[in-house]
Formats: C-alpha cells, structure tokens, sequence
C-alpha cells in the first residue's frame, strides 16, 4: 500500500483491478438481465438478490481472509487433512445452513409487509437455503483455489485473494440463484 | 486444534457481522423489490445494479482499509480534519475512482445491450444515472467509512474488523436508496429512455 496518499497514487494503484472487477460484475448483470421476466413476476426474488450475493460475497471473504492470516503465521498446509482448512471450511458451510433460510424468511415477511407476497414461504426459503448451501460450497472452492494461486505465485493472498473471492462469488450468486428458481418453479 | 473446534471458532466469530450484513442486504433487496417501475422505466439499468454496488463495496472498503493502515501507521490522526492532505486525498482518490468505474459500467452495459440486441436506454441516460447515483452514495458512504473508522479506533476497536462489516451493510442499502433517487431525478430532468 502506497505511503504517498495522492489522488494519482492511489488511483495507480486502484484502478485496473477496478476496472477489470467492474467488467465481471457487468457479467454478472447480463446473466441478472436474462431473468428479468420472473424478477418482475416474482418481485420477492428481487429482494432476494442483493442479500444472496452479497452474503455469498461475505462467507468467501471471511474464509479468505482467514486463510490468509493462518498462511502468514505459517498454521496452513494445504491438504484436506488440515484442520484449519477443514475446520474453516465446515464453519462456511454451516453459517450458510444456519443464515440463509432466515434470509428467505426475511424476504418473504418484508415483500408480504409491502403487499404482493406471491410465492409460498416454504418456496421463498427453500430457494434461498438450496443457494445458499450450493454458494457456500462453491466459494469454499474459489477461495481455497485463489489462496492457493496466491501462495504458488509468491502473491500475498491479503492483496489478492479478497477481491478475487468478493467479486467471483457476486458473479456465482446471480447464477446460482438463477439455477434454483428456475429448478424450482 | 480438533476441526470441530476450528469449526466452532470460526462460526462464532463470523455469525455476529454476517448477521448485521444480512440485515442491510434485505433492506436493499425491499428497496430493489420496489423500484421496479424505475428498472422497466430505463431499460439496462437492471444489468447495470451489480456493477454499481460491487464498486461502492471495492472502491470504499479500500478507503477503509487504507486508513486502518494509516492509523496503525501514523500516518493519519484520528480526527476528521479536512484540512489533511493525505485525508483529503484519500477521500477524493475514492470518490474519483468510484465515478469513474461507474461512468465506464455504464458504457459497457450500453455497448454491450446495444450489440445484442437488446432494449436499452440511452447511454447518456445510463451515464447520468451512474453518476448521480455514484455521487450520492459516495459522499455518504465516505462520512459513514471515516467516522467508523476513526470512532471505532479512538475507542480501541481494531478498524480492519470493523471496515469489511460496516461498508457491506450499508454500501448495498445506500447503494440502492441513492439508485432509486439518482433515476427519479434524471427521470424527471428528462432523460427518458
């Protein structure tokens, strides 16, 4: 991180990787535009997006950046005997069981709130829970993946592996989300 | 350490910020439910919401994590003092690049909408949208990143835990509430698809 707090510093050092970030979430948007149709049908999947993907986001960010600090204190082999790594991995998954039926819960009590509730709550948080375990279980894979790289390219997996996690799991979240709405209705 | 007890660290220590981030994703998701009129009103705009919030989560969780480093270095004071060189270079550095990045959004989701055929608004529309939006939730975002920050660490609070937390949950909510806004007044200013 640079000591010198510029205006053109800082952008220097920002800005690819924000533009290149910027180029995935558009991705993301073009595969959000594809359901256009049952978002407006369904308006409680529309509440249902920005809390999907943003939780994916954070579960991949947590478990990044915890990874990373067991990396620099040298606690981490990567093996799937590790207890850290595996220990870290459960604890994704089981917040993942644990957070998202109170998510479609939330979704569908909110959207009921505003009037036009149309899909069952047993819908709204199975949907909700089959992604969220699905996403938990991909960016389990995607962080373990980009801390690895992190490692073998010599990187330090703080700079690196956060944003790579945060915004690949965004990308994941709109699909995956996509994958069970349409499997479900 | 037993994996279990790795497990059970780990869950607990991760619940109580995931918990308050699911709370502000919610909120954006009403605010996103009940926006549909604006969505069907400029055509693109929809593929354009992810852009937008991933920029204010990229652009303002650097600030907050430049100035944890900051203070931990002693490179900046605790205060919120605008005449601060580095400060204000830092807080302008953000907003800068989050209008830029969303102004470039912007003509990609026009570009690429326009190639595939699809029904788009014009670019001018989508651009001023962006922009507008990005403004607002900026300045409000860098008060909320700068006052967490340096309260949290007067008050002992190590800033890096507090950063990740603070601007997940309210980029998205701010994010979209200013979303909202930006597309009723460029609406209104006369920018109709």
């Amino acid at each position: 991180m640079t000591t010198e707090w510029s205006v053109r510093a800082i952008t220097r050092a920002m800005l690819p990787v924000l533009l290149v970030l910027t180029m995935v979430e558009v991705g993301s948007g073009l595969v959000l535009g594809t359901f256009e149709a049952s978002l407006y049908r369904y308006p409680t999947l529309l509440v249902l997006v920005p809390v999907t993907i943003g939780t994916a986001g954070n579960l991949g960010s947590i478990l990044a950046s915890r990874l990373s600090t067991a990396f620099h204190l040298g606690t981490l082999s990567f093996s799937p005997t590790d207890e850290a790594l595996a220990g870290n991995a459960v604890a994704t998954v089981a917040l993942a069981v644990t957070l998202f039926p109170l998510v479609g819960a939330g979704a569908w009590a909110l959207r009921s709130l505003l009037g036009g509730a149309q899909l069952a709550v047993t819908t709204v948080v199975w949907i909700s829970l089959a992604s969220g375990v699905a996403l938990a279980v991909l960016a389990v894979a995607v962080t373990l993946v980009a801390t690895y790289g992190a490692y073998r390219y010599g990187l330090d997996p703080d700079d690196v592996v956060i944003p790579v996690v945060t915004n690949t799991c965004d990308v994941l979240g709109v699909v995956v989300l996509l994958a069970v709405v349409e499997l479900t209705l | 350490m037993s994996v279990l007890a790795v497990a059970r660290e780990a869950y607990e220590a991760a619940l109580p910020a995931l918990g308050a981030s699911l709370v502000g994703g919610l909120l954006a998701g009403v605010v996103l439910g009940g926006m549909q009129a604006e969505l069907r009103a400029v055509p693109g705009l929809l593929v354009l919401v992810p852009a937008l919030l991933a920029t204010r989560g990229n652009v303002y969780g650097s600030l907050g994590a430049r100035l944890s480093t900051g203070l931990h270095q002693g490179l900046v004071e605790p205060r919120v003092d605008l005449g601060n060189r580095r400060l204000r270079g830092a807080m302008a550095a953000a907003l800068a690049n989050g209008l830029l990045a969303s102004a470039v959004a912007a003509v990609a989701v026009f570009l690429i909408l326009t190639v595939l055929g699809d029904d788009v608004a014009r670019v001018t529309t989508l651009i001023a949208i962006s922009l507008v939006a990005g403004l607002l939730s900026g300045v409000a975002l860098t008060a909320v990143v700068v006052v967490v920050v340096f309260a949290g660490y007067r008050r002992g609070r190590d800033p890096d835990t507090l950063v990740g937390p603070v601007v997940t949950t309210t980029g998205d909510v701010f994010g979209l509430a200013f979303l909202l806004l930006a597309v009723r007044l460029v609406l209104a200013a006369g920018g109709g698809a």
